[in-house]
């Protein structure tokens, strides 16, 4: 299991990545792409949409199963991968680069709410057992 | 606690992601699910299907009780090995469970029912014994394992995992079985694709298995299976009909003999319910991915999505909708997902057989 150290986490298995622009990437966790299996869809949020932190607000779709993607902090869609689009699958082969969307945050504050790493490993287990 | 089957093993040595599957522990992928779909369309693939349960009937007079108790009519089975898909219907018509009947000889037929219909299945059989053939055996085979192999070189590697196989099963024809000492095999499957389904026993499995492995067969598991399948048309019990779904509405028609003197259980309802649905293909035409239950609107009504999903082999989302009588191939719909409605096509199935698309994109 891959969980990169300079990210943040949500219960709900997003990551979260603030960028030197003050933006803030968003995508699923290695974790939430191995649950899902074979991704065949991606629905992003659209540019300019107000997210409220823990808002459904993309849609991805494996063979298997759908399943949203809630917003991990408060803020504006800036940014959405277009690549995603036409490949669905970089979410399985690179879900830590294969980011879905970005936001400008209401509150860049509101990253220290979400889990560090190691907490997010904990959920991550607690959740296998 | 959850059912093992005789290969449990062999699937965690694999690293199957391993899921409850009406109360049995099986494989839904080893790693990729779309991966596996090719390798049955291009080359060859596998499948524990020892959740499904083999029921004989046994003694005197089982063809006239099959004759009673099946919607498809047993006395096309003429020779020996000869396979036949039917429905088992209640009094109302509504699917009890979908089945493959195999004529052995006069004294012994076997059923192949699905995994969560077990229980309920073998209940019903009983009660339709005691009532038309009451001498008749029912003996289910939980001591047998099956196993699926499923492909263009199904076949080929068949043969080479079972040295000696081949001479006895080149010349077997669709939906035949044969017996080859302790092991049934039948040239049936569910996904569209030449291939064998073998019976065998349990401690025979995991050797068989391994020797597929070895001759190049891909294990596959549930999810595979399940596109697969409805890519090949083919319906699913529980989702695409069930004991309130006549036969008529689940596209299963031809399945059912309603011209023959011959009197079934569920024929009476069959002739006297109305036939306002039916069930058709859909193509998506957006992106995005049709699954059961989402709402369909048509001209003439609205209809419902019974299995849909992304085909690996077509590249676009398929689906099965069970839609008022009067839509046509061709028409337009529409289908809600989530939010929102989506134009879909209506087109006939099976949308992919032998590894070849049959839809026009």
């Amino acid at each position: 299991m891959n969980i990169p150290s300079d990210l943040k986490y949500t219960l709900s298995h997003e990551w979260a990545h603030l960028e030197a622009d003050g933006t803030v990437t968003v995508g699923i966790t290695d974790h939430a792409q191995e649950l899902l299996g074979d991704m065949v869809f991606v629905e992003n949020p659209v540019l300019g949409r107000q997210l409220k932190a823990g808002e459904e607000c993309a849609v991805v779709e494996s063979v298997k199963a759908a399943s949203d993607v809630y917003a991990p902090i408060a803020g504006e869609v800036v940014a959405a991968n277009g690549d995603l689009e036409a490949n669905p699958d970089l979410l399985n082969k690179a879900p830590y680069g294969a980011w879905l969307f970005k936001v400008k945050p209401a509150d860049a504050g509101d990253l220290g709410g979400l889990m560090d790493a190691a907490a997010y490993q904990v959920h991550v287990d607690s959740e296998a057992h | 606690m959850l059912k093992q089957t005789p290969l449990n093993a062999k699937h965690r040595e694999a690293n199957a992601k391993l899921v409850d599957f009406s109360g049995w522990e099986m494989p839904i992928h080893y790693g990729s699910q779309i991966a596996e779909h090719h390798a049955v369309r291009r080359d060859a693939g596998m499948f524990d299907v020892s959740h499904m349960l083999p029921v004989d009937i046994k003694g005197e007079g089982a063809r006239a009780f099959l004759r009673q108790l099946l919607a498809n009519n047993v006395d096309r089975l003429t020779t020996t090995g000869k396979a036949l898909y039917s429905c088992m219907l209640n009094e109302d018509g509504g699917v009890v469970d979908d089945l493959i009947v195999y004529f052995m000889t006069d004294t012994w037929f076997r059923l192949v029912v699905n995994a969560g219909c077990v229980d309920k299945d073998l209940a019903w059989l009983e009660a339709q014994r005691d009532r038309y053939a009451p001498g008749l055996q029912i003996l289910p085979c939980r001591d047998l394992a099956m196993i699926a192999i499923q492909g263009p070189n199904a076949a080929a590697k068949l043969w080479q995992a079972l040295p000696g196989s081949e001479g006895v099963t080149r010349a077997m024809k669709p939906f035949t079985a044969i017996v080859i000492g302790t092991m049934f095999v039948a040239r049936t499957g569910y996904t569209g694709e030449d291939g064998f389904e073998v019976m065998l026993p349990a401690r025979a499995a995991p050797y068989m298995w391994q020797a597929l492995t070895e001759a190049g067969v891909k294990p596959c598991g549930l999810g595979a299976c399940d596109t697969l399948r409805l890519e090949a048309g083919m319906n699913l019990f529980g989702q695409d009909m069930d004991e309130k779904i006549t036969p008529l509405e689940a596209g299963l028609a031809w399945t059912v003999d309603l011209k023959a003197e011959r009197d079934f259980i569920g024929k009476d309802a069959l002739l006297r319910l109305p036939r306002d649905k039916q069930l058709v293909g859909l193509l998506l035409l957006e992106r995005g991915v049709l699954r059961g239950h989402q709402q369909v609107f048509t001209a003439q009504g609205a209809g419902e999505v019974t299995s849909g999903t992304f085909s690996p082999t077509l590249n676009v989302a398929i689906a099965l909708a069970r839609v008022p009588v009067g839509v046509k191939v061709g028409d337009p719909v529409e289908v809600a997902i989530r939010d929102k409605k989506v134009m879909a096509r209506v087109v006939e199935y099976p949308f992919v057989r032998n590894g070849k698309a049959l839809i026009d994109l």
